[in-house]
């Protein structure tokens, strides 16, 4: 097991160094810098003197490789430095935000197991019915419906029902309240985009439920427990679901990486101070250092999750462990 | 002992059921009852987006200071929004914006994969495990999250959003002819072939990608239906299709969210094309995939 941790371990190495060449590379591609957009943004007058000024003291006018060498060992570090828009240090401006979206993506992850798993369950159980169909046709919508839209929707749908119910429109706040100041203030709030998102990751959670659980109740010993009279719901319980939810952990754990991803558009929606939004706004400002924290931050997030998946994959299947 | 004359009346065509055209689509209506919905989606939006100059009498770029913000009635089936035009005709016109940005990064990134997934294949070894590698790390990032940062880079356009969409797609559709293309170096006409001294494009392109067809089409099906989705989305961030092209991602940009409350009607129909048109896709290719590769599937 523990040769096994350290292979894996050493493989994430390569994919994070690519990642950072690829983001790095990307970035000095684009053109402008963050000094001309600073610059230029007040009054359409432009010193060049100034912005000659501001790229020395940026750096960016060091060397690529030297520039490179130096992102490379601050991210060894864990000093990512400052941001090239604000000047303030990005952990710093990260911090919150990151809180946010994490709440998000967890809520959300969860919210996609609370639809995906029984719906998944009855879908494989009565295989073929109407009711199968409905439950694909509902998995399949969650593909379908952009999640920002989804979101739209929702708050309309708020508007519509506070204005009747309550008499005035109410719409969930802005400003983001750590849970453990105000636990029921935070809830309305982010339950909502975190909805929005974990329908939609519930989708791929619940196709992937349904077929593992087909190929489970075909197996033997499954048919061993119905000869000897146990009951379905004691079969379904404790024999089939047990043994299908390996590939549904790996489905739900690949996820939840890609959610930070899936959260850039909603917390633009729901006009939430997330990571998502500080990766849009940092793109647009050409603010290299926070673009390429925010980067390696989402790929070290999809590698460490992938580690875990499979940590706990060869953790419960011995025969992975070996081959 | 009997032999079967191929070639006279009653040989071996009258063994093989005989089905009119029409007895065909009944059968396949009742087998994919799921795609066939889908199909009939894609062929709506086709026929939208060929002939939006003559589905719809207005423009879907003029202003028309006039009829802003016209609930949807008689006159604008589908109202009209903060710029007086009409959401039914901007719809019809974003079906073209849509399939498209769909169909061109589909084709573009599946072919390129194809390319570059049969090329690992064949060369396998150093060239292989680099590649790979490489795959690896474009597949670490989210979708939305690539398409972004290249966007960025190019700045937002048409052609730039289609490039945004394509690069992603390249490692994924690579990843899955790989592993099919693995299987068809070991056949013996590709040895046949490089015993007979063709030159590697021509086996990789002549020999080995005709036999890797099954997963390209399934990958492009695939991707057509991400395509729209990943298009809306960035033109919904204002990264993607510029104003004043009819896009539906951009129209749910800035006014739907302003008049959600008086005027909640820019907000909806835009979003019922989107998801509509994702899942016409996706259904007519999950249909494509169990017909072409029963194995792949995922039930």
């Amino acid at each position: 097991m523990l040769k096994y941790t350290i292979k894996r371990v050493l493989l994430m190495v390569p994919t994070l160094f690519g990642a950072a060449c690829l983001v790095f590379f990307l970035l000095r591609l684009i053109p402008g810098d963050v000094c001309e957009l600073r610059m230029s943004g007040e009054g359409g007058f432009v010193d060049n003197e100034a912005i000659a000024v501001c790229q020395e003291e940026l750096g960016l006018n060091d060397p690529k490789i030297v520039q490179f060498g130096e992102f490379i060992y601050g991210f060894m570090v864990f000093d990512l430095g400052q941001s090239m828009w604000t000047g303030k240090a990005i952990t710093h401006e990260i911090n919150l935000r990151f809180q946010l979206s994490i709440q998000i993506a967890i809520m959300a992850t969860f919210i996609s197991v609370i639809i995906a798993i029984p719906l998944g369950t009855i879908s494989a159980i009565r295989q073929d019915t109407w009711l199968d169909y409905v439950v694909r046709t509902f998995s399949i919508a969650g593909i379908a419906i952009p999640s920002f839209w989804l979101g739209i929707m929702i708050i309309l749908g708020l508007l519509i029902s506070t204005q009747a119910w309550l008499g005035e429109p109410w719409m969930p706040p802005i400003e983001y309240v750590s849970p453990f100041v105000d636990p029921v203030g935070n809830m309305v709030q982010l339950i909502w985009p975190a909805i929005a998102t974990g329908y939609r990751y519930s989708a791929v959670a619940t196709r992937m439920t349904r077929s593992a659980l087909l190929e489970v109740l075909r197996e033997d010993y499954i048919r061993t427990a119905r000869a000897k009279g146990l009951f379905e719901k004691i079969i379904i319980n404790r024999h089939a679901l047990k043994n299908s939810m390996l590939p549904v952990v790996t489905v739900i754990g690949i996820e939840f990486a890609f959610l930070m991803g899936g959260l850039v558009v909603t917390e633009q929606v729901f006009n939430l101070n997330g990571v998502g939004k500080l990766f849009v706004e940092s793109v647009q400002n050409h603010d290299f250092n926070m673009t390429q924290a925010l980067v390696m931050l989402v790929a070290l997030i999809f590698v460490v999750t992938n580690f875990v998946v499979d940590i706990f994959y060869a953790w419960l299947d011995p025969r992975i462990r070996y081959s | 002992m009997a032999t079967v004359d191929v070639s006279a009346d009653g040989g071996i065509e009258e063994l093989r059921e005989k089905k009119s055209f029409g007895q065909k689509t009944v059968e396949m209506i009742k087998k994919q009852p799921l795609g066939t919905v889908g199909f009939l989606v894609v062929i709506a939006m086709i026929v939208m987006a060929v002939g939006a100059n003559y589905l719809t009498p207005y423009d879907p770029e003029e202003n028309d200071f006039a009829n802003m913000l016209i609930a949807p009635g008689w006159e604008f089936l589908l109202g009209t929004d903060q710029f007086g035009r009409d959401i039914m005709t901007r719809l019809i016109y974003g079906a073209r914006t849509a399939l498209f940005v769909g169909f061109v990064a589909s084709f573009v990134g599946a072919t390129i994969g194809l390319v570059l997934g049969v090329m690992s294949a064949y060369f396998g070894g150093t060239f292989d495990l680099i590649f790979q590698r490489v795959m690896d790390v474009f597949m670490a990032f989210p979708l939305i999250i690539m398409a972004l940062a290249i966007v960025s880079i190019f700045g937002p356009s048409t052609q730039n959003v289609i490039i945004a969409i394509t690069i992603p797609f390249i490692p994924r559709c690579a990843r899955v002819v790989r592993s099919n293309a693995l299987a068809i170096r070991e056949i013996p006409y590709v040895d046949a072939a490089r015993a007979l001294g063709y030159s590697h494009a021509r086996i990789i392109l002549r020999h080995m990608a005709p036999n890797v067809m099954a997963p390209f089409l399934i990958m492009i099906t695939a991707f057509v239906g991400q395509a729209i989705l990943l298009e809306a989305s960035l033109s919904y961030l204002g990264l993607g299709v510029q104003e004043p092209t009819a896009a539906w991602g951009l129209m749910l940009q800035g006014g739907a969210e302003e008049y959600i409350e008086s005027e909640p009607w820019i907000a909806i129909f835009p979003g019922i094309a989107i998801s509509l048109a994702v899942f016409g896709f996706n259904l007519f290719g999950d249909s494509v995939r169990d017909v072409l590769d029963p194995r792949l599937r995922t039930q």
